[in-house]
C-alpha cells in the first residue's frame, strides 16, 4: 500500500468548464442508470487533467455531488489510485519506471539523470515546469526503460536521451514520442524476424492521400495514432478527446 | 517456427494502419455474421475444442468459463468485461493489441458477448495508456459508425461496447477488483464465491476475460478450432504473444506457438542473450509473478502452461525476463517485493504486512545484513502470505520469493558471509589515538 494525503495548500473552489460538464453528463450515460458513481475515475481524471494534473480537495467534493457519492468515497478513491496526485506537480509530469523489467535496463541512471535536472522525486521546479516521480510497471517493457511525461510514453531511453528529451521540452522544442533508438515500436531493433512473407498483406491496400482524415481522432494529440509515434505531438494538455459513446440511443 | 500464415495479430508492430478499413484487408470483420448465425452454444463448443486457455495469466479454459454463465436469463443482463488492466510487470502484449489490431478484439468482444448472451461489455483500460484508450476508442467508434456493433447492427446481435479506464492501480486486473473498480469504488477484490458467473458486475452474471483471449476468437472460429488446436501441444494450443525483455540484445514481442522453446524464443527473436547464451543467469517466464527458473534448467525448456508448472514455475502472461550474470538476483527480487507492497490493496493482514515486511528483509539480504536463519524465516513466512489472502496478490508477491530461495539461496548466503567478514563501515565511532 502506498501512504498518501491530501495537500496542505488547497485552492477555494472548483467547477468543471461548461466543455468539460458536457463531456462529463456523456460518460455517465456509459452506465446503466443508478450506476452513475461508475464515471468516477474517468470524471476525476478529467478534473486532474483540467487543474493541471493535480486533484485538489474541492475537486473531490465537486465530483462527488455531480455522481451524488458521499465524501468519504470520493477520498478513497483519490487516495487508493495511484495516478491522482494529491499535490501540484510540474506542467510536464515525468512518471519514471522503476520496476525490475525498467531496472535491468538502466532506470537508476535515468533516476539520476532526473535528480540532475529536476531535483528529488516530488520536488516541482522553480518555473514549474517539471516534477518527477517513480512509478511501478508503466508496461512497456520490451521497450525498457521507459518514462512517461503527461500522455505519452518515451521509449527505449539512455540517460542522454532522456536528459536531452527534458531540455528540449524546458526550451519548448517538439519532442518525438514512443522509441528513442529509432525503433517502430515493440519489434525487435533492426526488424523484425516475422510477418514477413511473401503476400501476407496482398491484399491491404496502401492507405491512400486523404484517407486518413476519414476516422481521425478528434484529440490532436492522438491524429495519428497508428502511425510513427514521431508524428504526434508534445505532451502539453489537450482538451477532452470526446468519444462518442455517450451520444448514442440507449 | 511459426509460419507467417498462422499468425493471429498481422499488424501486432504496427507497421501498417490500424483502421477498419485496413483491418478488414488483413481478415478483420470477415463473416462475423456468418459465425453469429450459428449459435450462441456452437460458438462456446467452437473455443472449447480449440483448446484456448486463457491468456491473463491463470490459463483456465475460455470456453469452458463461457459456459458458466446463464443460458436463461433471470431477469438480470449478462455482461462480458474485458480486463485490460495490464499491469503485471514484464507484460506488454495487450499495449500492442489494443494500439495496432484494435478491430480483432473488438470483433472478440462481439462474439464472445453473442455467445455468453451479453448485450452489453466495459474493456477496462490500465488508465497509463491513454494513446491506447484513444486509438481503442477511436476504432469503437468507427465500428459503430459501420454498423458492425451498436443497435441493430449487421451482425444481428445488439451489443452495446464501451471502454472505460483505471488509474494506476495493479490490483485492478484481479478480476473482482476490476469490478468493483469498475462500480467506482477502491479496487479491493470480493471474497468468492459468488463466482463473477453469478454475481459479477452490478450484481449481474459476468465474464471477465483478458485482452488477447477475447481478441483470438474471431480468429479461432474463422479457421476453425482445429486449426488452432493443431498448432502447440495437447492442452497447450494455439499461439501466444510473448514479451521477451531485460538482458537480452533485441527486447520485443512476438506471437509464437505454445511450447516454443524458451531458447528459440530468445535467440531468434531476441537476438540471443546479452554476452551469448552462456551468460544467462535465469529468466522470470512469465511476468513478475512466476518464480524465476535458473539458467540450468533452461535449455530446451518448452513454453507452455505445463512444461513450466512442472518447474514450479508457471507460464503466466508469458512475459519473460532475462536476466544476465551481471544481475544482483536479490536485488531484482527485492525489486519486485517492492512492487508488491506498494501495489497490496491492504485488505487482508498477510498479504498487507508481509508485502512490506518481505521486501525490508530482501533489502537487508541485499547488502548481506541479515542472519542465514533468516532464509528460511523469510521462506516460511512467503508460505503464510501464499494461499491466506481473498486474491492471488498474496500469492504473487510470495512467489518470486521462493523462487529466489529455491534457486539462489547460496547467493543470499555468500553475501551474508561476506559482509561479515568486512571491517565495520567508517561511520562506526572508533576510539580517538
Amino acid at each position: 500500500m502506498s501512504v498518501r494525503r491530501l495537500a496542505a495548500d488547497q485552492p477555494e473552489s472548483f467547477a468543471f468548464t461548461p466543455e468539460n460538464l458536457d463531456w462529463a453528463k456523456d460518460q455517465l450515460k456509459k452506465y446503466p442508470q443508478g450506476r452513475e458513481a461508475s464515471a468516477v475515475l474517468p470524471l476525476l481524471w478529467r478534473a486532474q487533467e483540467q487543474c493541471g494534473g493535480w486533484l485538489p480537495e474541492p475537486a473531490l467534493r465537486y465530483i462527488a455531488d455531480l455522481l451524488d457519492m458521499a465524501y468519504i468515497r470520493i477520498y478513497e478513491i483519490a487516495t487508493f489510485y495511484t495516478m491522482f496526485n494529491l499535490a501540484p506537480v510540474g506542467r510536464y509530469y515525468v512518471q519514471l519506471c522503476g520496476t525490475t523489467p525498467c531496472w535491468l535496463r538502466g532506470a537508476n541512471a535515468l533516476k539520476d539523470t532526473c535528480r540532475k535536472l529536476i531535483g528529488e522525486p516530488g520536488h516541482v521546479t522553480k518555473d514549474g515546469t517539471f516534477s518527477w516521480t517513480e512509478v511501478e510497471c508503466l508496461g512497456a517493457c520490451v521497450n525498457a526503460p521507459i518514462v512517461q511525461i503527461n500522455k505519452d510514453y518515451y521509449e527505449d531511453l539512455t540517460p542522454e536521451s532522456l536528459e536531452e528529451i527534458l531540455v528540449a521540452l524546458r526550451e519548448g522544442r517538439k519532442v518525438k514520442p514512443g522509441p528513442q533508438d529509432g525503433r517502430h515500436s515493440s519489434e525487435p531493433a533492426g526488424g523484425p524476424a516475422t510477418l514477413i512473407a511473401q503476400g501476407l498483406y496482398a491484399e491491404a491496400p496502401a492507405p491512400r492521400e486523404g484517407e486518413e482524415a476519414e476516422f481521425a481522432l478528434v484529440d490532436d494529440a492522438a491524429k495519428n495514432p497508428g502511425a510513427a509515434a514521431s508524428e504526434r505531438e508534445a505532451a502539453v494538455p489537450k482538451p477532452p478527446l470526446r468519444d462518442r459513446s455517450g451520444r448514442r440511443p440507449k | 517456427m511459426l509460419k507467417d500464415s498462422d499468425r493471429i495479430f498481422k499488424n501486432l508492430y504496427g507497421f501498417h494502419d490500424w483502421r477498419l478499413k485496413a483491418a478488414r484487408a488483413r481478415g478483420a470483420w470477415d463473416g462475423t455474421k456468418a459465425m453469429v448465425e450459428k449459435g450462441h452454444e456452437a460458438i462456446i463448443e467452437e473455443v472449447k475444442a480449440s483448446g484456448l486457455r486463457g491468456r491473463g495469466g491463470a490459463g483456465f479454459p475460455t470456453g469452458l468459463k463461457w459456459s458458466f454463465m446463464p443460458k436463461q436469463s433471470d431477469g438480470r443482463p449478462s455482461y462480458l468485461v474485458i480486463n485490460a488492466d495490464e499491469s503485471e510487470p514484464g507484460t506488454c502484449k495487450d499495449r500492442d493489441i489494443m494500439r495496432h489490431d484494435p478491430h480483432l478484439l473488438i470483433e472478440g468482444a462481439l462474439l464472445a458477448s453473442f455467445a455468453m448472451r451479453a448485450h452489453v461489455s466495459y474493456i477496462y483500460i490500465r488508465g497509463e495508456f491513454i494513446r491506447e484508450r484513444e486509438v481503442l476508442q477511436a476504432a469503437i467508434d468507427e465500428a459503430y459508425d459501420a454498423k458492425l456493433i451498436g443497435k441493430n447492427n449487421a451482425n444481428g446481435w445488439d451489443f452495446d461496447l464501451y471502454l472505460h479506464h483505471g488509474a494506476g492501480a495493479y490490483i485492478c486486473g484481479e478480476e473482482t477488483a476490476l469490478l468493483e473498480s469498475l462500480e467506482g469504488k477502491k479496487g479491493m477484490p470480493r471474497l468468492k464465491p459468488p463466482f463473477p458467473a453469478n454475481v459479477g458486475l452490478y450484481g449481474a452474471p459476468t465474464t471477465v476475460n483478458n485482452v488477447e483471449s477475447i481478441a483470438v476468437v474471431p480468429d479461432i472460429l474463422r479457421r476453425g478450432a482445429t486449426w488452432f488446436a493443431a498448432l502447440g501441444k495437447p492442452n497447450n494450443t494455439g499461439t501466444k504473444l510473448f514479451c521477451l525483455s531485460g538482458h537480452v540484445n533485441t527486447p520485443c514481442n512476438v506471437e509464437e506457438e505454445m511450447g516454443v522453446e524458451l531458447r528459440e524464443l530468445i535467440d531468434r527473436h531476441a537476438g540471443g542473450v546479452r554476452g551469448g547464451w552462456d551468460n544467462l543467469l535465469a529468466v522470470i517466464p512469465g511476468g513478475s509473478s512466476v518464480p524465476c527458473i535458473p539458467a540450468s534448467q533452461c535449455d530446451n525448456l518448452p513454453m507452455d502452461f505445463d512444461s513450466l508448472r512442472d518447474l514450479k514455475s508457471g507460464l503466466g502472461t508469458a512475459a519473460v525476463i532475462v536476466m544476465d550474470k551481471s544481475t544482483d538476483m536479490i536485488r531484482a527480487i527485492a525489486r519486485l517485493s517492492y512492487f508488491y507492497k506498494h501495489e497490496s490493496c491492504g485488505q487482508c493482514t498477510p498479504c498487507r504486512e508481509g508485502t512490506g515486511w518481505m521486501w525490508r528483509v530482501l533489502e537487508r539480504m541485499a547488502k548481506g545484513q541479515a542472519e542465514k536463519s533468516e532464509i528460511d524465516m523469510l521462506l516460511n513466512v512467503s508460505y503464510q502470505v501464499e494461499g491466506h489472502t481473498i486474491c492471488a496478490l498474496g500469492d504473487a508477491a510470495a512467489w518470486p520469493v521462493q523462487g529466489l530461495i529455491r534457486h539462489f539461496r547460496h547467493v543470499i548466503e555468500e553475501r551474508i558471509d561476506a559482509q561479515a567478514t568486512k571491517p565495520l563501515a567508517p561511520s562506526v565511532p572508533v576510539a580517538a589515538e
